[in-house]
């Protein structure tokens, strides 16, 4: 190895590693993050796919599958036709699939990783080698969950939220899915430490912590939010492994008969211990799927509006106090579990105070854009059309966390309708801006701006195709989770003769994946080749070369100024990125 | 407003006030929607990169969107307090005492046993040990004097109109949920709890009890059926079912 005084050499004082260290077992965290990347938007497809299947059974419920049925086992879909067992299977692991093996993931793991050390100027994470564990760790749990599907008896059939008693005495895929889930805990965990760790740490001279990207302080509070919410899930996920493995009652009580015969345990557990621990977890855990979306939406709009971010410092520490109150709001998942006068009270009035600095950070950003000279390619479509989406998603929150308009709402498609609103269009479509937005950073090449404007309009017209009709569906009164989608039930005929519209909606919002699909791989090798600053920004991931090589800068840059200078008065261009010295 | 957005009828006493407090939530949520969403579009086209001159640094002025929060919280605030923990009390906390029919409905998978008291208004005795599926699905005690008269329905529920009617709501074995859409009632049953609840049936006629949490892979077709009764009715219904009762008993004596 030689050392070199030069700053243009910097990079060589990192040895070459051989392809395994470089691209397979890399502590790199532009690398480990683009592991991240792919794996998570493989998961999310493979999610997607499975809900296509659901909605095959809800558009048709018992016809067989054309030309797929037949790919199919007897004991999922005999004859082409879907099994309620299976369907079971399908939605609880795309639940699980979604959240914690694709946008979480690709939230934190990806963005994060990728993004966070070169927004504060650091070399690379604190800890290089937690931080490759942490990405093996979420690999294996997302092995042992695609690997449940071949379990007697198929994958997991009790909810992404495994409520015992069912999931105590379920199939064998809820035991794969116990220890997935402690892999993808495990994973977090080692993730969260070292991104508190690197943010405080690793920041460059002159970054304080009001001068942080919005990004990083997302980043930041999610960190702090996996650290503190994950450990009763694991918990909790090794006392159901004790249930079902060592015959424990933790969550199981006395006298229970299933199917005619008296369970052979020893009872005296409780079903409601779990929801706590889980929904402990659970709530805190939303705020991880939206709080890094709204960081990418915070950066791409002060970019492409040409103009800093309209308080920025109220929207802080409306992060942080959401981070706080996430805690303290989850029992509103539980309003209907036999629930007195005053902790209902106490939980709705907590949930009505966390509305409070989601509409503040909402309106940081609708208020940003007043002023601004607007560019409106696609990373800002993408990051727009997050706003009136997440909006719907949040608003609709408002019924079910008020415990008496919740009685009729309660565990229907209401509630999917709701939390896909802020996932589906909310969180997916800030993620998808933030691959068009830092695609240059990662490749040196742009991707295809038509090609990007056609899945934007494609994907968000089908979105709202699919889940606003949920919306009807569940004020009707239709419940969530069922194999037929509700055709046993008088009630719900009226509105279900909207579950084939929304099938033939999601099958397209498939077709509209292609574009980006092919743009993606296709601008790796063959994009337009950019500059390191393609769309003029100030922050400083964008000093380093694209793609940065290991150690990221080619001097240690100083931040001398707030992260989003835009169109300041006086200044020569429209931007005056945070680490241009001031001139003297 | 009695009926919001495609809701099903009402038919039960409460009902109006659990729609009034829904259609005030989704009013704040469209006119915030339209509000935002104006001014959204209007930013968008007034501030479009075509347009002449540069981004305005110091962007807003003025204090409108603080006061706009305000203004939402003090609505949410009015929902909460006003509407919201008052009605979820009178859920919860203030259960009629006197006149009043109670019934026990115990779930599994994936049917509604009903258990009402008979004449004497008391529940005999049941045990998990007793449970047989085809004979005694919820293991009532037949050699408990209180149970003599007891009656036992599946997934069939008998109510009396316009008299207020409390359920105790137990499982089996896992968790389901009791709802009728049109009773604007749900509630979660979870296994080792005994959980009540109440309402008072204002229309007669026919409607379905649907299971809301996941049960299992019969969960879509837990469904289960409630006739509302005039007081009348009602009554030769219970007659019915006690000479039923005595029918069997006898039949039972004679093998004995």
């Amino acid at each position: 190895m030689s050392q070199s005084d030069h700053h243009d050499e910097h990079a060589n004082e990192h040895p070459k590693l051989g392809f395994w260290q470089a691209y397979v077992f890399s502590t790199d965290h532009k690398v480990i993050g683009i592991q991240y990347g792919l794996t998570a938007l493989v998961f999310l497809f493979f999610g997607f796919c499975l809900m296509m299947l659901m909605r095959w059974q809800l558009a048709y419920p018992g016809q067989a599958l054309p030309i797929f049925g037949s790919l199919f086992s007897d004991a999922t879909m005999p004859g082409g036709v879907m099994l309620p067992e299976f369907y079971n299977s399908l939605g609880a692991m795309h639940g699980t699939i979604m959240v914690f093996l694709g946008v979480v993931p690709l939230a934190v793991g990806a963005f994060g990783n990728f993004v966070v050390p070169l927004q504060i100027g650091a070399p690379d994470m604190a800890f290089p080698k937690l931080n490759m564990a942490s990405y093996w760790s979420f690999f294996a749990g997302g092995v042992v969950m695609l690997y449940s599907f071949m379990a007697p008896g198929g994958a997991a059939n009790s909810g992404w939220t495994s409520y015992p008693p069912l999931s105590d005495i379920a199939t064998a895929g809820q035991t794969y899915w116990l220890i997935g889930m402690i892999f993808l805990i495990t994973s977090s965990l080692l993730g969260s430490v070292n991104f508190i760790v690197t943010i405080i740490q690793l920041r460059v001279e002159g970054l304080t912590y009001m001068r942080m990207p919005f990004f990083v302080w997302a980043q930041l509070v999610t960190a702090f939010l996996l650290l503190l919410a994950f450990p009763p899930l694991e918990a909790a996920g090794v006392m159901q492994l004790m249930d079902r493995l060592a015959d424990t009652s933790f969550f199981l009580p006395t006298g229970l008969v299933v199917t005619g015969d008296a369970l052979q345990v020893s009872g005296g557990g409780s079903p409601l211990l779990w929801q706590h621990l889980f929904w402990f977890l659970a709530h805190p855990e939303v705020y991880v799927l939206i709080l890094p979306a709204m960081g990418i939406v915070a950066e791409i709009i002060a970019n492409n509006s040409r103009k800093p971010l309209f308080g920025y410092k109220s929207a802080v520490y409306s992060l942080i106090f959401l981070g706080f109150m996430s805690f303290i709001v989850w029992a509103h998942h539980m309003f209907l579990t036999g629930m007195g006068t005053t902790i209902s009270a106490f939980f709705q009035t907590t949930t009505m105070i966390i509305s409070i600095p989601s509409v503040v950070i909402l309106t940081v950003f609708f208020i940003s854009l007043w002023g601004g000279r607007i560019r409106f390619n696609t990373c800002m479509l993408f990051a727009l059309g997050f706003l009136p989406m997440f909006g719907i998603g949040g608003l609709t929150g408002l019924p079910l966390g008020l415990s008496a308009a919740d009685i009729p709402l309660h565990d229907t498609y209401y509630v999917i309708g709701h939390f896909h609103y802020v996932v589906a269009p909310g969180t997916l479509l800030a993620l998808f801006a933030g691959i068009y937005y830092w695609f240059p950073k990662a490749t040196g090449r742009i991707m295809n701006e038509f090609w990007g404007k056609v899945h934007f309009w494609g994907s968000i017209v089908c979105m709202n195709m699919i889940f606003f009709p949920m919306l009807i569906q569940g004020l009707a009164g239709v419940s969530r989770r069922l194999y037929d989608g509700g055709a046993s039930y008088e009630f719900a005929e009226p509105v279900l003769h909207y579950n084939a519209a929304m099938s033939h909606a999601a099958w397209l919002l498939a077709v509209f994946q292609l574009p980006f699909i092919i743009n993606f791989f296709y601008s790796i090798w063959k994009g337009k080749q950019v500059d390191r600053n393609p769309w003029q920004s100030t922050t400083m991931e964008w000093e380093a070369p694209s793609p940065p090589p290991h150690g990221n800068f080619d001097t240690p840059p100083v931040a001398y100024r707030g992260p989003y200078e835009y169109s300041v008065p006086g200044a020569e261009k429209d931007y005056t990125p945070q680490c241009e010295a001031a001139e003297v | 407003m009695d009926k919001f957005w495609g809701m099903p009828d009402i038919a039960s006493a409460h009902g109006a006030e659990i729609d009034q407090l829904i259609g005030y939530v989704h009013y704040l949520m469209f006119a915030l929607f339209i509000f935002w969403g104006g001014f959204f579009i209007l930013t968008l086209i007034k501030f479009r990169g075509s347009r002449p001159g540069p981004a305005n640094y110091a962007g807003a002025k003025g204090k409108f969107s603080t006061y706009l929060e305000v203004v939402v919280a003090v609505i949410e605030a009015v929902l909460l307090i006003g509407f919201s923990i008052p009605l979820w009390a009178k859920r919860v906390n203030e259960f009629p005492t006197q006149d009043t029919n109670v019934v026990r409905l115990v779930a599994e998978q994936f049917a509604w046993n009903i258990h009402y008291p008979g004449p004497d208004g008391v529940f005999g005795k049941t045990s998990f040990e007793l449970v047989n599926n085809e004979t005694n699905p919820i293991g009532l005690d037949r050699d408990d004097p209180a149970a003599a008269d007891d009656v036992t329905t599946i997934n069939q529920l008998h109510l009396e109109n316009d008299k207020p009617v409390i359920i105790h709501l137990s499982s089996k074995d896992v968790i389901h949920s009791f709802g009728i859409p049109e009773m604007r009632i749900k509630q979660d049953i979870i296994p080792g709890m005994s959980i009540p609840v109440w309402f008072t049936p204002i229309t007669e006629g026919n409607y379905e009890i649907a299971c809301a949490q996941l049960c299992g892979l019969g969960h879509y077709r837990m469904k289960g059926y409630v006739t509302v009764h005039d007081s009348a009715g009602y009554q030769a219904w219970l007659d019915e079912e006690a000479a039923l009762l005595a029918e069997e008993e006898e039949g039972d004596d004679f093998w004995e």
